[in-house]
């Protein structure tokens, strides 16, 4: 009897793990297929295939070996290559310096109930709303140098004073990268209006009455309060610097113009068109994705070292 | 089971789902860095079944997208129709991502008849076996053209794999009005050129309509200036690559075009060829060099008056080749390797070589001309009837350097460096880009 009822529980147990046992398959089957087909295949397989020569015709017994030479072609031949690399670093240094920033100052303006913050909040989101090969349109009509929105108001618009706001290689990445902020600032905001707005009062009330002022009681209380969309945050401000590429590709209206050289652009340029690189495509999307491993790597030690003693 | 926990109070740690949907939106990023390698790789994603062609009935993939070739295009599969008796479906694509996706397209499932583009971005696709021989098409209408279509019609290996449609000249638009206001003379030399363009900017004229935004314009002008300076067998030789791109030749086409940049409008590498266009339709240019095929369908949609646009052929530079060349791309048709039905197709495209096919074709476009021999089109407009004397005046023509060179080449390595040279034409950088240049062609042309 002591041992039936004992083991009564164990086997409903067992049962219940034979079953459990399916479900938890099935349920972990199914995105660790996912992953595999989507991501683990395709990263792997572009790695491999950044050590061959192929131009996307024929078999798979068309793909030549061609030992690291696509790399070194990348960093010794190449004249886009070390620009695309630049312009990346130069895009996520201005998203992460300024571009996110400005975004958070317009959040903590906007949480303070000044008058009509609806409107400005409206205003300010609305880019976010549009898609980034609209924003790119937009923006290509605003900069178009003779019948564009700025040369025209500012009287710029003839051909002896002309400003070539996305031809002069020193000065289009700039004006891409104002077009990149105007939607980003309001993205940020957006995620930290809603992180503000959950801010406990109690908080506030505890350090005003502590005597801080408005800016400490921000650094000092609220910015750490608000540690988990910080870190939302950075990750996507990182996510949208290194995915660079739409409004690089409508501004560029074709291949790519000096100046705006980006690792994702580089990466289609060779691997979409009527005469592929696949090789030395797949090497360029081999760069990037290491490029991207870093700031994911930090992350990842970040967020599982923090999670450690919990 | 405990209960779940229940959310602490908001703000203070907040955010349950974020960290992980977060990090799964990072992993697709990471997932989509690597994506298009194997997208492309695996080749065949482009051609679903798009419609049986049983018996006799084809289908014709066209990348005719725009409103009036889509027309006219529509009028010629009509008569083909009726002519040859068989029924063509017609599947139009959007002509950028038609020209995209060819690659995949050809080695998916594609239609049996398709629209393409005459010189070494035909024989590239004929090489590799995607396009079908048509040898026997060739026996029936080769009479209709003349040598110089025939040979562009031809892969690497001397066979037919193209029927010509239509061409259209590079040549260098005027205003009639401007140049009778001011009396200008069209200039036969670089001599009578130059000083015509110094003589329109002391009259306060653009001397030239520039626009290189989209890269491909300006690869017209290193054409042209090429065929004048070293020939058309010289500029061939230098599209295969049988001549480096260091070449002091090729230094001197890049001198010759930095004399002219001052004249050209300022900031061309932030415009878009329709708005150099419009500053030639406005009177502000004086002058613009591209195809008809552009500024005169530009005038057009602009609704602009075509009668007073007139054109000449770009002056001469070296006597030895005076203005015996030019660049007149031509755009025609293919069976593809993987017709389902090439026979019909055959007969379709034995009615397209025809002068009445063309003139059909061409009965609503008003800026590219038939290749036939004798095609009658009562439809032609002036510049028109100038673009056929032209053409026909030349000794060779050569198709333009997206189409006599590696595509890609002409995309990634030129098009860059030709907007550089824009930018900088000074001396040391020529030598730079020429050396760029040489090194990427180097590991693009190497079987």
């Amino acid at each position: 009897m002591v041992t039936a009822t004992r083991s009564r529980p164990r086997r409903r147990l067992r049962q219940l793990s034979r079953r459990d046992k399916l479900v938890a398959a099935l349920l972990l089957g199914i995105p660790v297929l996912a992953d595999v087909v989507f991501i683990w295949f395709p990263a792997l397989a572009s790695v491999a295939l950044s050590f061959t020569k192929w131009n996307g015709i024929g078999g798979l017994g068309q793909i030549q070996g061609y030992g690291v030479e696509n790399y070194r072609i990348a960093a010794s031949i190449d004249p886009q290559f070390w620009p695309a690399v630049e312009h990346n670093a130069i895009w996520l240094l201005v998203f992460v310096c300024f571009a996110t920033p400005l975004g958070m100052l317009f959040a903590v303006i906007i949480d303070r109930n000044i008058k009509g913050s609806r409107i400005y909040q409206s205003v300010l989101f609305l880019p976010v709303m549009l898609s980034l090969a609209l924003i790119g349109i937009i923006w290509e009509l605003i900069y178009s140098p003779n019948y564009g929105l700025i040369n025209t108001v500012i009287g710029h618009n003839h051909d002896s004073n002309l400003i070539n706001w996305l031809g002069n290689p020193k000065l289009n990445l700039w004006a891409v990268l104002v077009e990149a902020t105007w939607r980003q600032a309001g993205y940020v905001m957006v995620l930290y209006l809603a992180g503000l707005k959950a801010v406990d009062p109690a908080l506030r009330e505890a350090a005003l009455i502590d005597g801080a002022n408005a800016w400490q009681t921000f650094t000092r209380v609220v910015f750490p309060v608000l540690k988990p969309i910080n870190i939302v945050i950075l990750v996507v401000t990182v996510i949208e610097s290194l995915r660079a590429y739409d409004l690089v590709y409508i501004n560029s209206h074709g291949p790519v113009l000096p100046g705006l050289e980006m690792l994702s652009i580089l990466v289609t340029q060779n691997i979409v068109g009527e005469e592929t690189r696949i090789g030395y495509g797949s090497a360029l999307g081999v760069v990037l994705l290491v490029i991207s491993l870093v700031p994911i790597s930090i992350f990842l030690y970040q967020n599982f070292r923090r999670e450690e003693p919990v | 089971m405990a209960a779940p926990d229940l959310p602490a109070r908001p703000g203070a740690s907040g955010f349950p789902a974020s960290r992980r949907s977060v990090l799964k939106g990072f992993a697709s990023t990471l997932g989509a860095a690597a994506l298009p390698g194997i997208l492309a790789a695996c080749g065949d994603s482009g051609g679903s079944d798009k419609g049986s062609s049983g018996g006799n009935s084809v289908t014709f993939g066209s990348n005719y997208s725009d409103p009036a070739p889509k027309q006219a295009f529509a009028a010629l599969t009509q008569a083909a129709t009726t002519s040859a008796g068989v029924n063509i479906k017609v599947n139009t694509t959007d002509h950028n991502t038609f020209q995209n996706n060819i690659n995949s397209y050809l080695q998916g499932t594609p239609d049996d008849l398709f629209t393409w583009f005459a010189g070494y971005r035909m024989q590239f696709f004929a090489q590799q076996g995607l396009i079908a021989n048509i040898d026997d098409v060739w026996d029936k209408i080769g009479s209709n053209f003349n040598a110089a279509s025939q040979g562009l019609s031809k892969g690497l290996d001397g066979h037919y794999y193209f029927v010509p449609i239509y061409n259209y000249p590079w040549v260098v638009f005027y205003n009639k009005s401007t140049f009778t206001e001011k009396g200008y003379t069209i200039p036969k030399t670089w001599d009578d050129f130059m000083a015509l363009v110094k003589k329109m900017k002391t009259d306060g004229l653009i001397p030239m309509a520039y626009a290189d935004k989209d890269g491909w314009p300006a690869l017209g002008t290193f054409d042209i200036i090429n065929l004048r300076v070293n020939g058309y067998d010289y500029h061939i030789n230098l599209m295969k690559h049988k001549v480096p791109w260091t070449d002091s030749k090729v230094t001197d086409v890049f001198n010759q075009w930095a004399e002219l940049l001052p004249y050209c409008q300022t900031g061309s590498t932030g415009r878009i060829w329709q708005d150099a266009a419009k500053t030639l339709e406005n009177k502000q240019a004086g002058m613009m060099f591209q195809g008809t095929n552009q500024v005169a369908a530009q005038y057009v949609t602009d609704g602009k008056d075509l009668s007073d646009l007139d054109f000449f052929p770009f002056p001469e530079i070296n006597p030895t080749y005076g203005q015996d060349y030019m660049d007149a791309p031509t755009d025609g048709f293919c069976i593809s390797k993987n017709a389902k039905n090439a026979a019909a197709a055959k007969k379709v495209l034995e009615y397209i070589g025809t002068a009445p096919a063309e003139a059909t074709y061409l009965k609503t476009d008003q800026w590219d001309v038939a290749l036939a021999n004798n095609a009658s089109v009562p439809t032609y407009n002036a510049i028109q009837q100038k673009s056929v004397q032209a053409i026909a005046a030349c000794k060779s023509v050569s198709q333009f350097m997206d189409r006599d060179t590696d595509p890609g080449f002409a995309d990634n390595v030129m098009i860059p460096a030709i907007q550089k040279f824009i930018t900088n034409p000074s001396a040391g950088n020529i030598k730079t880009l020429q050396g760029q240049i040489e090194a990427q062609a180097k590991t693009i042309f190497t079987s």
